[in-house]
């Protein structure tokens, strides 16, 4: 059986797929899963041909934003966003990293500004070492991949 | 350069740095001219740094100009628990220019965004002190006549020292050779060192400061404070390891030049004070020069 399958089929919506197992509580948390009010299925550590195993995520009758499929490129580059209609997949967005991230990561650096006063965030997005670093534009420090905590 | 905030040393351009650079050697030759006669320029230290602040308010002074602000958070409405872009946003209805000081990270930036008047941002936390990297570019240009091809020692606290970091990255653009000697612990960050090999710039390491000096163009003197060392053994192994004396300068070129960010403990020995190569004084009388101009560029008032 395909591994796709071992997860609930939806008839509409989105399937967040080919996450790597570690990356599945954060982008949950970046998606915001406790809000979501639909059917939401997950699965974890199933087999995968790329990576040996691998997360999903299901969601009934949403859609996912620029800015969601943005988020979801942060925390796990390889990550497949899949739009169902009908049981079939109907669009395949590989998830794309933008140059710039506006107001949901925090700031690393404990002494920086966004975190002693209501300002957004804003980072340039740079690939070090295959790791998405992102630079803040106001301390300059770096936040690490490991390191990216949301703001809600 | 008209109404432009000077917050991080990339902000200008190379020609941007060369002009203020070029207005600051006529202001050394003719230091008191009444251009900002016209003009009231705040002065926020949220943090106190009586060194740059006099440097700023001096070079103000001598233009003519009105000061008006603070020494320390304590002195102002900010210990009453004005957030800073309220600040920022009432002193840049009263003053032309701001010059601010702060120990938050990032906090000039913001203060760039928030206000219509031009900020030069007189240090934020260990981010950033422009200023300090344009007076060592006007010190390092005048006393070896050049910035090209020198060879500069970097001494010291090369990990946390914003000083030291600012001037490798400014004085990468004219193909130096660097050497860097510090504390193992101290370390020049590896950032730093990846960006010198994108730009195919030499640099050694070294971790004694001594006879090492003799093809020194410039060597660089920076504090290394205790408190950056979590074992106060290791402190003191090291601190008196990167003191300059005197003697070392013997066999040293002729046109080398001694400078420090100041204010110094005792990393240069007061022997060296009468040398003639010492030149960290003058340095800091170089910086009145270099925020004469710079301030004079940004208000216009000079082209
Ligand atoms: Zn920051």
């Amino acid at each position: 059986m395909k591994s796709e399958l071992k997860v609930k089929a939806i008839e509409k919506g989105t399937v967040i797929d080919h996450i790597k197992p570690e990356a599945l509580y954060k982008i949950l948390s970046i998606i915001g899963i406790e809000k979501i009010d639909t059917q939401v299925f997950i699965g974890n550590n199933l087999d995968s041909e790329k990576y040996g195993k691998k997360a999903i995520i299901k969601i009934a009758d949403k859609f996912p934003s620029i800015d969601d499929i943005n988020k979801i490129a942060l925390i796990d580059p390889h990550a497949v966003i899949n739009i169902i209609r009908d049981y079939q997949v109907v669009e395949k967005k590989k998830v794309e990293l933008p140059e710039k991230i506006e107001g949901f990561v925090k700031c690393i650096n404990p002494k920086c500004i966004t975190n002693h006063e209501k300002v957004e965030t804003k980072f340039k997005v740079v690939i070090k070492d295959e790791k998405v670093n992102l630079k803040c534009y106001y301390c300059e420090k770096i936040t690490g991949q490991d390191n990216i905590e949301v703001i809600r | 350069m008209k109404n432009k905030s000077l917050i991080s040393i990339n902000d200008f351009t190379k020609e941007e740095y060369f002009r203020v650079l070029d207005l600051a050697e006529e202001f050394q030759k003719n230091p008191n001219q009444q251009l900002l006669s016209d003009y009231v320029i705040a002065s926020l230290f949220f943090e106190p740094s009586t060194r740059t602040r006099l440097s700023f308010e001096t070079a103000i002074q001598r233009l003519g100009g009105k000061v008006i602000g603070f020494s320390e958070a304590s002195s102002s409405s900010v210990s009453k628990g004005e957030s800073l872009k309220d600040t920022i946003l009432t002193v840049s209805r009263y003053a032309d220019l701001i010059i601010m000081r702060h120990s938050i990270e990032g906090s000039a930036r913001y203060a760039s965004e928030v206000s219509n008047k031009p900020i030069i941002n007189a240090g934020d936390g260990s981010n950033q002190h422009p200023t300090q990297c344009l007076l060592d570019l006007y010190s390092i240009r005048k006393s070896q006549g050049t910035l090209e091809n020198l060879n500069l020692f970097l001494v010291g606290d090369l990990k946390y020292g914003r000083t030291v970091h600012s001037l490798l990255m400014a004085m990468s653009e004219f193909n130096p050779v660097f050497n860097f000697v510090s504390p193992p612990t101290l370390r020049m960050p590896q950032e730093y060192k990846d960006y010198l090999d994108e730009k195919g710039i030499k640099y050694y390491e070294h971790h004694q400061l001594d006879d090492n000096l003799k093809h020194a163009d410039i060597v660089y003197m920076t504090r290394v404070q205790r408190e950056r060392f979590s074992d106060p053994m290791e402190y003191e192994k090291v601190k008196n390891a990167y003191v300059l004396n005197n003697k070392m300068l013997d066999n040293t070129k002729e046109n080398l030049r001694i400078m420090h960010p100041l204010p110094r403990v005792n990393e240069i020995d007061t022997d060296v004070d009468t040398n003639p190569k010492a030149y960290y004084f003058e340095q800091a009388e170089n910086g009145v020069y270099a925020r004469m101009a710079l301030m004079c560029l940004i208000l216009g008032v000079v082209k």
